[in-house]
């Protein structure tokens, strides 16, 4: 299991430390599809990121908390070690497929790479992997791709170029950061399935990191759901879909232009998600949430409702999703 | 009533670049588009990427020449004006784009950026006229006058695309092309600007050109539709139509891409996993990809029939 647990991380903001995610708890396991959903700003990728510890050279550090993997802290390993859990058992697919990519080698060469910085094999018996990683990932005629280069490739088969060299060792845990976002949607549902085809073959443990509900209702086992750097909500995600209980879960849900009328005004939050720094005390959605009280000016802790599985962080919890 | 903006046969060819394109599949040219916007109305077009939309939309702006065909605004033809000519007509269309940061100078101030139009088509207005016009606009996009002397990088992706809209209307033009105006942002600011624009179409009677390729918003936003695919419009037809009972099955390959609503609607057992992007030369360009192939789409010309679809076996 991948557990991130009370992990609190803190940026640099002009010389300041300034708590950035505040004490976010997750756990991805085997086989299971986990969303981690959230607006721009709300600190889901920097959670992502530090589940590699990526982003420390950004000046992203820890202030609390732990990542585990099987156990072991992320945190007590030396260099070799956490070189082969990135990679090797935790393999990362970034949103923009182009940047992800380096433009002036070739796709095969990239691809060769990786596995042979963590599988031992020889150029050939590691070329002869790339082509079947490129197969798995619905690509025709991969030994031809190989030779070509990034810039060759539209946007969904660089994608699947990135989700081949993501499965290149064979990890156990896939962190996907909004995977499909910069792609055309008649590509992204194939995309999606391709992702999660893989991750039921080989009973991946796969976080979705995104903003988009619908890719969530598509893919995940259990959602949770980050709001200005704190885990608001989580549960199945049937549950979460049937019976949202935070008041921004159910405000994010109804601003879906699929789920709203023609014609008529789509519902809206009003105001603006808080940056890091400019926190409420209390509640962190109370100066945008029509329930808000008195009540919510103090620290909110979550707690469960409907089932032991279903968390939320809101005094209003029994009043909401009835 | 003549209708506000009118294409006939639009036509586009890139040469070079050519290298990769079999690879790719991705061929940018307009081929074929006709359409009609009526005043006060939203057409959108939707396509992915390499449809040739954006490139559509920029030939309707005159921002790209055209290689053949007709563009009308307000009746006149204006395919072959030269810069100058179009330049003293161009407060008639303006233009929204996807990106508002890439479109706004970082070191301009915003009333600066958005009074720019102003200095084109207003050069009589003094320093203070055209702050008070900028002010204005910008309360019209729901922005107070407080940000006017502040830099783009110091506002959020929402309140950037009212004042990529904010910058647009200052000229007071009667069309908006909109270029894939909210899909950089998150989904509760895009819900923001959609009824935005809905109320900038209401209050101001203008007609907008929606280009997008996310049929969710589309939905939301377009009385009318046209569906284009490599280069051509290969469905037309009232919102309504589109989305109730589409024929092309390039459409429905569109609709059923559309994310879902809840986990119960979950289908992904029957989507194909494989790579599937390709493109015909020749005949229907869709028939590589089409459920519903047959011997004669290899010749097909590829018109639009009088229903407003271009398909030899269409759905239903």
């Amino acid at each position: 299991m991948l557990e991130v647990s009370d992990l609190s991380l803190s940026v640099s903001i002009q010389g300041e430390s300034v708590e950035a995610v505040s004490g976010v708890s997750l756990k991805l396991e085997a086989g299971s599809v986990l969303g981690l959903v959230g607006e721009s700003g709300c600190g889901k990728s920097m959670t992502a990121q530090a589940m590699l510890r990526l982003g420390e050279h950004q000046g992203v550090t820890k202030a609390g908390g732990d990542i585990l993997i099987d156990g072991q802290s992320l945190f007590s390993m030396d260099d070799e070690t956490l070189r082969h859990v990135r990679g090797g058992r935790v393999a990362m697919i970034f949103q923009e497929p182009m940047t992800a990519l380096n433009p002036v080698f070739s796709v095969g060469s990239q691809l060769i790479e990786v596995i042979r910085l963590h599988l031992d094999m020889d150029k050939r018996q590691a070329r002869a992997r790339a082509i079947g990683l490129l197969q798995d990932v619905g690509m025709q005629d991969a030994e031809q791709l190989l030779a070509h280069y990034p810039d060759a490739l539209s946007g969904g088969m660089r994608q699947r170029v990135l989700i081949a060299m993501a499965m290149a060792a064979d990890p156990d845990y896939i962190i996907a950061d909004e995977p499909t976002t910069a792609l055309d949607v008649s590509v992204q549902k194939r995309i999606i399935a391709l992702l999660l085809n893989l991750q039921k073959k080989r009973n991946l443990g796969l976080l979705l990191v995104t903003h988009d509900f619908g890719l969530v209702a598509e893919m995940c086992d259990q959602v949770a759901v980050m709001y200005a750097g704190q885990i608001v909500e989580a549960g199945p995600v049937k549950e979460i879909f049937d019976h949202p209980a935070h008041p921004y879960t159910r405000a994010l849900m109804g601003c879906r232009p699929e789920v709203s009328e023609p014609g008529v005004l789509m519902p809206v939050i009003g105001g603006q998600v808080p940056p890091p720094g400019r926190w409420p005390v209390g509640c962190h959605f109370a100066p945008r949430c029509a329930l808000a009280d008195n009540a919510c000016q103090a620290p909110v802790v979550a707690k469960a409702w409907r089932s032991g599985e279903h968390i939320a962080r809101c005094l209003h919890v029994p009043e909401v999703g009835q | 009533m003549t209708p506000i903006l009118t294409a006939a046969n639009l036509h586009k060819s890139f040469s070079g670049g050519g290298m990769f394109r079999a690879v790719t599949g991705e061929k940018r040219a307009v081929i074929d588009a006709s359409f009609e916007l009526s005043a006060g109305e939203t057409l959108a077009i939707v396509g992915e990427s390499g449809s040739g939309k954006s490139t559509t939309a920029r030939m309707a702006m005159r921002l790209l020449p055209i290689d053949s065909g007709q563009m009308l605004w307000d009746g006149e033809d204006v395919s072959s004006l030269s810069a100058r000519a179009l330049r003293s007509r161009r407060h008639f269309i303006q233009m929204v784009f996807q990106d508002p940061f890439a479109s706004l100078n970082p070191r301009m101030k915003i009333w600066e950026s958005v009074a720019e139009g102003l200095r084109v088509h207003h050069r009589d207005l003094s320093r203070s006229q055209r702050r008070q016009r900028v002010a204005e606009t910008l309360a019209l996009c729901g922005l107070d006058d407080s940000g006017m002397d502040r830099y783009p990088h110091q506002f959020s992706g929402g309140q950037r695309q009212r004042i990529g809209i904010a910058r647009a209307l200052v000229v007071e033009p009667k069309v908006l092309v909109l270029d894939e105006p909210v899909s950089a942002l998150d989904v509760s600011v895009q819900a923001q600007i959609l009824n935005l624009l809905n109320k900038l179409q209401r209050d101001r009677g203008l007609s907008y050109l929606f280009i997008s390729h996310d049929l969710s918003v589309v939905r939301h936003i377009a009385d009318r539709v046209a569906v284009m695919f490599a280069g051509r419009i290969v469905e037309t037809g009232s919102a309504e139509t589109v989305f109730g009972r589409c024929r092309h099955p390039y459409t429905q390959a569109l609709l059923d891409a559309r994310p879902i609503a809840h986990p119960a609607e979950r289908a992904l057992d029957s989507v194909p996993v494989a790579a599937d992007e390709g493109v015909a030369d020749s005949g229907c360009p869709f028939q590589l990809r089409c459920p519903r192939v047959q011997a004669d789409c290899a010749n097909f010309d590829c018109r639009l029939n009088a229903e407003g679809y271009a398909c030899l076996h269409p759905s239903r």
